[in-house]
């Protein structure tokens, strides 16, 4: 069975009494150890695909299955606890709270578990270390480069070990070199963590680093 | 506890706004502690009489006397074990606005009576030995300085004299009970009889009762005696008496409740609004830590915590800091209010006015929280 | 160049919320302030109004309230028969020597009071001008009836006209009311000189009241009397007089009106601060903008100044609305410098309103102080970087 099982999957928004469609009946499988791609022009949907499969939004119709759970029928009490031990996401704009430490940032998520606090140290500076950001725990946001922060928010996103990582245009706001770090690094949690991730971006150089690229257009996935 | 974290540093956010608030929220409930300390002062005032002791006054009102004849009569009454006097003296000493209540005694008998007034014998006794001797409590000792042996005079409009009354202090009294008041002045009910240009009479009496259980039927006795006599008596117990005493105070109570109300509202509108301020700077943030999986029910616990935090703190701040100021500067409202104290109920009725505050200034904010959708927020913000 | 005016009146209705709620709290502050002080305006209102500019009230020298004064007959007699008394249309001296004993009543819904028992000959009514019998009527000679004043009516048991209140171990008749414009008397029992000697004191008056013929000679009337070897008196404006007697609780109450209302001020103050704080930090573009089209610093300060001043106006305004219905309302309390009752009314009088107001503007400038500053402060170029 695949680790991410989507089927019949559409969405439509609703603005005043106007239906929008986003896509319709996406069907798509994800294996563990994946790197995928996801493609396509701005307003597409990319986007609202990942928030469907984080459980960040409900789908109109369709399934999303994650590691045998289906997460499409969870309440929002029950996807927020999944999502904890399940998702890391990254955004494009790092997210991170600046009135934390880089360390405090990426402890987040595990705050929700019941890691004691030297349990949590333990997977926060391992972490760190993967990103090669050890030597920057105890310092803001504001003191890191943009490059810097996002690798704060990777580490923040593999700390808990989750079972899929959802990456939404991760070097958007990069420069060239801060971007390349970051899809080198993203290539590491892949090859040398088996790491399963589903990467959108607009970047043609960025999807050369996945195994497979999808494109998302006028509703349709296509590979 | 390990998201304590996380509401500190959200609070110390904007440190500009979050002082402001908490000194705002210390200064609503230092006026809150401070008015409910004003009505609980009178309220204890109000029971400090004894039930054992008894008062019999002139009919009319208190402001006329009784003869002196009386007290044979009194003290044979089945059930009084000891009668004693006194007179309103309303002595002046310096200026008007150093006002203190003065009273003629009838010393022995008075003094026995009350044993809310500790005094040392030595002082006792050199008290009794001398006419012009005075009996005052500490806290006038401490507010004008006074030292034992010192001669004080006082002139009174009542009892007008040839040349004022001086006394001489030969006993400090403490009192065992705050609401007694420790700022009376006491001597000898000769010395006024004696020296004043218009004679003196007993302004009323105090019984002393060997069982409370016949307060009512001793009232009944005596006051059916003294029915059609020219000075007709009314005989209640201390208690009874000093509650009287309160009552004329008027809607006292109920103006402060309703000040302390409006201070409340106040200071809700304060910290409501603050808490909205915050919470509009830090949608992408909820809706980032909902993305890490913190549970809507999780967010709203922060938020009302937020909230909780800033009010208690300010809420010690405030009720800690009145206790303070008012026991460490002695404030008795100029004599009116003896006793004044910052009670631990009023303390704990404060901290729990806190609470309040902090949870209703708090529950829209975190309701927001709790219900804010996700995605959308993202978009907007990405 | 100043900063149109319209561009803060239209900022403070895209916030209603923050605006409102703090304009709440001042208008609260306000409030409080402007219901404190017209406690004490009108305590001291029904006191001040009692007595006349034209009348002397004449007591024991030495003695500084009527209860604990005496004057015989022969003296009364004496004064009224000095030159400077004015005289009644019917020749007769307006002269009004009077008993003055409390007595203790018990309040309808609990508690007692002192209340002021006053004995008068008919004269009274013409000596005392603000003073007239509303209801049944004047007591006849000789008989055991009193009136009541207006404000006593409804509060003490008895007191409706045809009742009786036992007093001085005997019944005495209701036959009137009186009203006496809102002033002291209004919570006063009046009955006859003749009736209350014997039931009270004895043979002698608390006071005597007079008209001046010539009300600008009061010093030298004064000094007429207090030097005179046959008369033990102290003479005194009866004007001055009553408004002494409130003295002492006004100052409690005008301190307590000060004391609350500035604390409470404080909170509004923080609040207001906290407000401005936010409108500044959200506006920051649009400061850039101004300034970057070359509005000086201080014309941003000022706007922003203005702003806060408006929001405080509209609590100021609110705050006085609020506290017109507690205008008349009446209360009452003991005054313990004369240990009587009396009832008042709360004074919300056109000056306190103003003050309030003036209040509510001290605290919005007080409050948009420094986040107006900040405003003017704010660097053009990092303002406009604000996404």
């Amino acid at each position: 069975m695949a680790l991410l099982e989507i089927r019949n999957l559409s969405k439509v928004y609703h603005r005043d009494s106007q239906a929008i469609p986003v896509f319709e009946d996406i069907d798509l499988d994800v294996e563990r150890g994946d790197f995928l791609v996801l493609m396509g022009p701005s307003g597409s949907g990319k986007t609202t695909l990942l928030n469907l499969i984080a459980g960040l939004d409900e789908p109109t119709t369709g399934q999303i299955t994650v590691g045998g759970e289906e997460v499409t029928g969870m309440s929002r009490r029950q996807l927020a606890a999944w999502r904890s031990r399940h998702v890391g996401f990254i955004f494009q704009l790092y997210n991170l709270l600046p009135v934390l430490t880089a360390y405090q940032n990426v402890e987040l998520p595990l705050l929700l578990t019941h890691l004691s606090k030297k349990e949590r140290r333990e997977h926060v500076m391992t972490v760190l270390d993967v990103v090669g950001l050890a030597d920057r725990a105890e310092h803001f946001p504001r003191q890191l480069s943009g490059g810097q922060e996002q690798r704060v928010a990777i580490a923040r996103a593999i700390v808990s070990d989750p079972t899929v990582i959802l990456a939404d245009e991760p070097t958007g706001d990069l420069d060239a070199k801060s971007a390349d770090e970051i899809l080198t690094l993203m290539q590491r949690l892949n090859s040398e963590f088996q790491k399963t991730i589903l990467l959108v971006t607009h970047d043609a150089r960025a999807a050369e680093r996945g195994h497979a690229i999808m494109h998302l257009d006028k509703g349709v996935l296509t590979r | 506890m390990k998201f304590v974290r996380l509401v500190w540093v959200n609070l110390s956010r904007s440190k500009r706004r979050t002082i402001l608030t908490t000194l705002s929220v210390a200064a609503a409930l230092f006026l809150f502690v401070s008015l409910r300390s004003v009505n609980t002062t009178l309220q204890d005032a109000a029971e400090v009489g004894s039930e054992a002791r008894m008062v019999t006054r002139n009919s009319i009102s208190i402001v006329f006397s009784l003869p002196e004849a009386y007290y044979q009569w009194l003290s044979a009454v089945p059930g009084v074990e000891r009668v004693s006097w006194a007179v309103w003296f309303n002595g002046i000493y310096r200026d008007p606005r150093d006002f203190f209540p003065s009273f003629a005694i009838q010393a022995d008998s008075y003094l026995a009576m009350y044993p809310e007034m500790v005094i040392p014998e030595e002082q006792r006794q050199a008290f009794m030995a001398e006419r012009t001797a005075a009996i005052v409590g500490t806290g006038l000792m401490e507010r004008f300085g006074w030292s034992l042996g010192q001669t004080v005079t006082l002139r009174s409009p009542i009892y007008p004299a040839d040349n004022d009354w001086p006394f001489t202090i030969r006993g400090v009294y403490t009192p065992t009970n705050p609401s007694f008041g420790d700022n009376l002045f006491f001597f000898h009910y000769e010395y006024v009889y004696e020296h004043s240009l218009r004679g003196a009479q007993p302004g009323w009496y105090v019984l002393q009762l060997e069982d409370p259980a016949v307060a009512t039927s001793v009232a009944e006795t005596i006051d059916e005696h003294y029915r059609n006599s020219r000075a007709a008596t009314r005989t209640e117990t201390e208690r009874a008496f000093q509650t009287g005493f309160v009552t004329m105070y008027g809607n006292v109570g109920f103006l402060m409740n309703a000040v302390g109300l409006a201070v409340f509202f106040a200071i809700l509108l304060v910290a409501a609004s603050t808490m909205m301020m915050a919470a509009r700077e830090r949608t992408s943030e909820v809706a980032v830590l909902k993305t890490l999986g913190f549970s809507d029910r999780l967010l709203f616990g922060l938020v009302l915590a937020e909230a909780a935090t800033i009010t208690l703190i300010g809420g010690l701040l405030g009720v800690f800091g009145a206790k303070l100021i008012f026991e460490g500067t002695q404030f008795q409202g100029a004599g009116f209010l003896p006793g004044f104290q910052v009670k631990w109920s009023t303390a704990i009725a404060g901290m729990a006015i806190a609470l309040l505050l902090g949870l209703i200034s708090g529950i829209v904010p975190a309701w927001q929280a709790a219900r804010m959708p996700v995605a959308q927020t993202l978009r907007r913000v990405a | 160049m100043a900063i149109p005016l319209i561009y803060n009146l239209r900022s403070i209705r895209q916030r209603p919320v923050s605006t409102l709620t703090t304009a709440l709290g001042m208008a609260l502050v306000v409030l409080v302030f402007i219901a404190m002080m017209a406690l004490s305006r009108g305590f001291r209102a029904a006191l001040a109004e009692t007595g006349s500019r034209e009348n002397v009230i004449v007591l024991r020298s030495g003695a500084d309230s009527e209860l604990i004064s005496g004057i015989g007959r022969q003296t009364a007699a004496t004064i009224a028969a000095m030159p400077f008394v004015a005289q009644g249309p019917d020749g007769r001296p307006l002269v009004s020597p009077e008993v003055y004993v409390l007595i203790s009543l018990d309040r309808l819904g609990g508690g007692d009071a002192l209340v002021v028992a006053r004995g008068i000959n008919p004269e009274a009514f013409d000596v005392r001008k603000n003073v007239e019998i509303v209801a049944g009527r004047m007591f006849n000679p000789g008989a055991p009836e009193i009136l009541v004043g207006k404000s006593i009516v409804g509060r003490f048991a008895g007191t409706q006209i045809g009742e009786t209140i036992n007093f001085a171990n005997r019944d005495w008749t209701v036959v009137g009311h009186f009203a006496a414009r809102g002033s002291a008397f209004e919570s006063e029992i009046w009955g006859e000189n003749e009736q209350f000697m014997p039931a009270f004191r004895g043979e002698f008056f608390q006071s005597l009241t007079f008209r001046m013929k010539d009300p600008s000679q009061f010093e030298s009337i004064k000094k007429t009397l207090e030097d005179d070897p046959r008369l033990p008196v102290g003479a005194h404006r009866e004007y001055d007089f009553y408004a002494a007697q409130s003295y002492l609780l006004t100052q409690i109450m005008n301190f307590a009106a000060i004391f609350v209302a500035g604390i409470m001020a404080i909170g509004a103050i923080f609040g207001a601060v906290n407000t401005m704080y936010a409108a500044v930090g959200a506006r920051a573009p649009e400061i850039a903008v101004l300034l970057t089209l070359g509005f000086r610093p201080v014309s941003v300060m000022s706007s922003f100044m203005f702003e806060a001043l408006l929001i405080a106006l509209i609590g100021g305004l609110l705050g006085c609305l609020f506290s017109l219905p507690l205008n008349g309302i009446v209360t009452s309390t003991t005054n313990w410098q004369s240990m009587s009752e009396v009832a008042f009314a709360f004074r919300v009088t056109p000056d306190l309103l103003l003050g309030g107001v003036i209040f509510a503007l001290v605290m919005g400038l007080i409050g948009g102080f420094f986040p107006a500053r900040r405003a003017a402060r704010q660097p053009v170029v990092k303002a406009a970087r604000q996404p």
